[in-house]
């Protein structure tokens, strides 16, 4: 190693946001001031994953773990773990036990052990903004390998060897797209990379753009040698910008290294690189609304056939795949697809990265082998349900995909498993709720995105979602019927057999789902006018019993004047005409005399 | 040969040719999938959701107006699920529309209308979503009700792809998608030509011709007004389709009966002005072609669509526009010049009303001060072929069972040449007709010049007029004009010889008998049967070239001494100006 200490710092969207640029501000300024700058390298990585415990930083070779650390916890982290080699025990992730005093390394925290690292491989480990860094991990061999040892159909053999399927969402094996892109014949083809990720909650492919931007290009580099084409575009959306700064840099420093653009590697393949940035339409991730936006017209969809593997961008033979299934193929090819494959289930191979969100403990980007199952992502990766509350459902797929209850966290999650549930693998969204959240609301939640993501164009997405979305409000607001229940269910299914594009096809599968597992919470709803999970305001009443002690609190606490009534000392009334539901009375009540009903 | 492809439609065994959609095959073997926003002059948009079906018993759906047939397929138009999911779509499309048909332009008329009655819809099954949408009334021709649009993209489609214009587009996303001009400018400051095209392919109400049937009933009932009334060549032959008779039935004599009934003191017909134009406009070409007296191609000006296109969008070649009025905008002239001095009428008593097939043409009499030349408006008003049928049948005039009249004379008799200024080609052809008798003072032994009928969208010819070869072009269908004109440009850029002397456009697919004012429903089949009514109306006709007309002849004699003479110019001819395509 040519430094004593490396320091990484996770520069990802989210440690950037709470301050990993002044972290590593501080900690150049205090080597800087005790001259160590020669034998301690800080590095901004990409993501860590653990986005809940971040800013993380990272200390080698003894891989210390530092979570929620500060920009003032700089000076300390230098003077006592760099220079004394004592660890800062209280900003470690993993306290070091008592007797021995030694910390558990990286792979032995629960987030990281059942992960596996295929995608992700680089991220956290790497300064995205140095291209020597991924070279010295392996970076671009498989470009060199693809260049002078392998046929077009050794690539798409190998490719089919790994079993990889497209990561987009609808799990299209990956080799057989690269087939009909190299069978069609035509002088020009493109390669499109879709980095337009707009699921909520969702940020892998952020992720690894910011954390390893080369392993993308590398592979859309192989992809155009692959099928013939000498141009690529990455479409990625405009909020994005420390993606796209990362893009940026990597394609510059690439072209420097003639790992891109004419005459790669001196093998007389040209290839080049062009970053497209969208607007941030969600209907733009659709493949064909993609392009159209990348020609530079109105993102809507068209009905496919023809694919663009046959008819693409301006009319040409496109090659297009997302973010992770690109990012993935250089490992493929370097490694074998046979390597690849040993991860995952029959049906789906490798590795899927997801990101945890909602009610987790460790909410993060996660690497997970295909074939794992629900309970040990939300249990020994995720660390559980917080603050001792029961588990209650998982939406996979984002807006698009559908609940999955505790019955079935030991389904090993696979593309088909989850079809089969009534979700979808998606892009890799995953939000945990617990017993507090309303599943009508929650697929409210959703049909709200989708109504507003909708392109308008075809007519059962533009006026279904909306006739959705107004049953669900009615339903939430109490005014529900059995009625309702029966439209909803005949337009979700008119939706996802008339909808032009998977934005529409999918957009009702909340609600179906939700229909399928929690039919009694929406029927609380519409009969006994209550949400089970105390939720939907309109539903919800807050009274203040016998427990009260006349502090006043409440009422002092109440953002409605007068709305809490009673004398000092005597039990306190709330009048329900004038309460707005906000639960303050609840929350600042210190004798449990406030209950929610 | 084509390659075809075999599959199953409902079970039965259907071959055809490749590339062919689910659609297509199976209306070859009478099989209706029910469309909304499939239109057979258009490139599939597929967005109404209402021609799913079901492919090799797969349980999910696809879109036959866009899916194409393979080898082996088999296909199922209908079952309960499929009628179902049609069903629910049409009642979401349906919660989305007013429910005010009774008010509505498009009452009987309307395909949305002809689907809920078809499924048997008998209740809004779905809670009406309000848009609250302002109408576009800017222009002088069409009414543009986005409250009543179901996204079909028809309009859009035929103003761009159709028409090249462009003047309608999407605008905003999801559910306030809305059809408008870019910008969300007024139709009247955008690139809009007015040819109605987005009015005859919307399958609903929400895009109209402006209707000012009620200025023309009360001009009928004014006791000191002397209504007159001129007639289109092209309304003749779909006026029938109004009455249920078949597109292409020449109903001229019945036309001219039932606007007498209606009250107009005297009939008119557009085809006399017609015959009027060959006569300026050949001499013009005459003047150009032999005497040099100006650039050439000559270029055809009596589709005031194209004129406003020209003017918007090819400014520069405004040279090359012949300055000969519309034959509607000559009658218009001589109503109240010559007709009136002739019956001793004042010309400000006379009510000038043209029938129409055409949008446009209400835009085409207020367009410019040579529009006025008689001293005030040669036109008061110009209605369309579905405007004057509404009248009609306002009236209770039992239009089948009419008598067969004559028009009145003078401004009414016209050759097969007048005629065929209704069907695109038709104007160059009549024009070749006399501008060969000009140039040779001989008359011709077969008058007709085929190589220019039909609807390939630009069509070439030579012509030998005893041994000087004469070039044209016809363009129809705006988007094709580009094509000319770009040739045209390249080649006075090279400075080499102009590809062509005589060039004839019209705004719309087929010609006038296609216009945008037209009876609802056109397609290519209902454009080649209006066009052949019009072709047998011109082999009908006792003289087919315009300078034979002896009325024409008696005008000039009469008023106008001779083509291009002072009069006439004044009278008969107009100019044209450079006009932004977006005013802010």
């Amino acid at each position: 190693m040519k430094y004593k200490n490396y320091i990484l710092i996770c520069a990802g969207t989210a440690c950037e946001s709470s301050k990993a640029d002044e972290i590593y501000r501080n900690l150049m300024k205090e080597l800087d001031a005790h001259k160590l700058l020669n034998e301690t390298q800080v590095l901004k990585t990409g993501c860590f994953g653990f986005c809940e415990k971040g800013p993380i930083v990272k200390v080698l070779p003894d891989e210390s773990f530092y979570v929620h650390v500060k920009p003032e916890d700089a000076k300390e982290l230098v003077e006592e773990h760099i220079i004394k080699g004592r660890r800062v025990n209280r900003l470690l992730y993993n306290k070091p036990c008592e007797e021995t005093n030694v910390a558990k390394k990286l792979d032995s925290i629960g987030f990281y052990q059942k992960q596996v690292r295929v995608v992700l491989r680089n991220c956290g480990f790497i300064d995205p903004e140095v291209i020597d860094e991924y070279i010295a991990r392996d970076g671009y061999a498989a470009l060199e390998k693809v260049l002078f040892e392998m046929s077009a159909d050794d690539i798409i053999n190998e490719l089919k060897t790994s079993g990889l399927r497209g990561r987009g969402g609808a799990g299209f094996p990956t080799w057989r797209k690269g087939m009909f892109t190299k069978d069609a014949q035509n002088e020009e083809k493109f390669v499109v990379c879709n980095a337009d990720e707009g699921d909520p909650g969702a940020y892998m492919d952020r992720s690894i753009l910011e954390g390893d931007p080369h392993s993308v290009l590398e592979a859309m580099t192989i992809a155009g040698k692959t099928i013939g084409a000498n141009r690529g575009y990455i479409y990625i959306r405009a909020e994005y910008p420390l993606a796209i700064h990362r893009l940026e840099v990597a394609i510059k420093q690439a072209k420097e290294f003639g790992l891109l653009g004419e005459n790669i590697l001196n093998s007389g393949f040209n290839f080049d690189i062009e970053i497209r940035l969208g607007a941030g339409a969600f209907v733009c991730g659709e493949e064909t609304a993609l392009l159209a936006s990348l020609e530079g017209r109105r993102g809507m969809p068209v009905p496919r056939p023809p694919f663009p593997a046959v008819k693409g961008l301006w009319g040409k033979p496109t090659l297009i795949n997302n973010v992770e299934s690109y990012a993935n193929i250089p490992a493929i090819l370097t490694k074998g697809g046979n390597w690849f494959a040993q991860f995952g289930t029959e049906s789906s191979k490798g590795t899927k990265v997801f990101a945890l969100t909602g009610k987790i403990t460790n909410s993060g980007l996660i690497e997970v082998p295909m074939g794992i199952t629900l309970r040990e992502i939300i249990y020994e990766i995720g660390g559980g349900i917080p603050n001792g509350k029961k588990f209650k459902a998982v939406q996979t797929g984002g807006p698009s995909g559908g609940m999955i209850t505790a019955d079935y966290l030991d389904t090993p999650i696979d593309f088909d498993n989850l079809i089969k549930l009534g979700s979808m693998m998606g892009s890799g969204g995953m939000i945990v709720m617990d017993e507090d959240d309303c599943v009508v609301d929650v697929s409210k939640f959703y049909l709200e995105f989708t109504v507003d993501e909708s392109c308008g164009k075809c007519s059962p997405c533009r006026i279904g979602g909306r006739q959705l979305m107004n049953y669900l409000e009615k339903i939430t607001n109490g005014e529900g019927t059995d009625e309702d229940i029966r439209k909803m269910r005949l337009i979700g299914h008119a939706m996802q057999m008339a909808s032009l594009c998977a934005l529409g096809q999918t957009a009702p599968n909340p609600i179906i789902s939700t229909l399928a597992y929690f039919e009694d919470e929406y029927m609380a709803h519409i009969h006994d006018r209550k949400c089970p999970a105390g939720k939907c305001q309109k539903l919800i009443r807050y009274f203040i019993n016998e427990k009260c002690i006349g502090c006043t609190l409440c009422a002092k606490k109440c953002p409605v004047d007068g709305c809490i009534k009673g004398e000092k000392k005597q039990v306190h009334v709330i009048n329900q005409e004038a309460c707005i539901k906000c639960g303050e009375c609840e929350r600042v009540c210190k004798f449990k005399a406030v209950v929610k009903i | 040969m084509d390659k075809m492809i075999n599959l199953k439609i409902n079970g039965r065994d259907v071959t055809v040719k490749a590339g062919t959609t689910i659609l297509d095959a199976a209306r070859q073997i009478a099989v209706k999938i029910p469309t909304l926003c499939w239109h057979p002059d258009l490139d599939p948009w597929a967005s109404c959701g209402i021609c799913v079906v079901k492919i090799n018993g797969s349980s999910k759906m696809l879109r036959a107006c866009t899916a194409a047939v393979e080898e082996g397929m088999s296909v199922i138009t209908h079952d309960t699920e499929i009628v179902e999911v049609r069903k629910t779509v049409i009642e979401l499309i349906l919660s989305a529309h007013p429910n005010d048909c009774l008010a509505c332009p498009r009452n009987l008329e309307c395909e949305l209308q002809v689907l809920a009655a078809e499924f048997g819809i008998r209740e809004m099954a779905y809670p009406a979503i309000k848009r609250n949408l302002p109408q576009d009334v800017s222009t002088t021709s069409l009414v543009l009700n986005p409250e009543k649009c179901v996204l079909c993209s028809r309009c859009a489609k035929v103003c761009q792809d159709v028409q090249g214009v462009w003047a309608l587009e999407f605008l905003s996303r999801g559910e306030n998608t809305r059809v408008a001009p870019a910008a969300d400018v007024s139709l009247n400051d955008s690139p809009c030509i007015k040819c109605g095209q987005c009015s005859a392919h919307c399958p609903v109400g929400a895009i109209y011709e402006k209707s000012e049937e009620h200025v023309v009933w009360n001009a009928l009932r004014k006791p000191d007004a002397y209504p007159v009334v001129q007639i289109a060549p092209a309304v003749r032959v779909a006026i029938g389709e109004a009455f249920g008779l078949p597109a292409g039935t020449v109903e001229t004599g019945k036309l001219y009966a039932a606007l007498r009934q209606l009250g107009f003191k005297a009939v008119f017909d557009t085809n006399f002005g017609a015959d009027l134009t060959i006569m300026e406009e050949g001499s013009e070409f005459i003047d150009r072609f032999v005497n040099k007296n100006g650039p050439l191609p000559l270029i055809t000006s009596c589709c005031p669509a194209w004129v406003d296109y020209l003017e918007k969008f090819y400014c520069d070649m405004i040279p090359y526009f012949s300055t000969a009025k519309s034959p509607q905008a000559m009658v218009g002239a001589l109503s109240k010049t010559y007709y009136a001095q002739k019956m001793g009428i004042k010309p400000d008593e006379i009510f000038m009303v043209s029938i129409m097939p055409c949008t446009a043409k209400k835009f085409e009499i207020s367009r410019s001060r040579e529009m006025s030349s008689s001293g005030q408006k040669d036109i008061d008003v110009s209605l369309t072929t579905r405007e004057i049928s509404r009248m009609i049948k306002s009236a209770g005039i039992n239009f089948n069972s009419l008598p067969n009249e004559e028009c009145d004379s003078i401004l009414g008799e016209y050759t097969g040449a007048g005629t065929i200024f209704g069907a695109t080609g038709g104007v160059m052809e009549a024009a070749l007709r006399t501008v060969y008798h000009l140039l040779t003072k001989k008359e011709l032994d077969n008058v007709n010049f085929t190589d220019v009928r039909g609807l390939d969208g630009v069509k070439e010819a030579t012509i030998d007029v005893s041994g000087t070869q004469v070039r044209v072009a016809v363009a129809h269908g705006m988007a094709h004009i580009a094509e000319v004109l770009e040739k045209v440009k390249a080649a006075v850029a090279e400075g080499k010889e102009t590809p062509y002397h005589f060039v004839e456009v019209m705004a719309c697919r087929g010609g006038c008998i296609g216009g945008g004012g037209q009876p609802y429903g056109a397609n290519d089949e209902i454009r080649k049967a209006r066009a052949a009514g019009i072709y047998k109306d011109d082999e009908m006709s006792k003289k087919r070239c315009s300078h034979q007309n002896p009325h024409i002849q008696k005008v000039y004699e009469e008023f106008l001494e001779k083509p291009l003479s002072k009069k006439a110019h004044d009278l008969l001819h107009t100019g044209y100006t450079a006009r932004p395509e977006y005013r802010w």
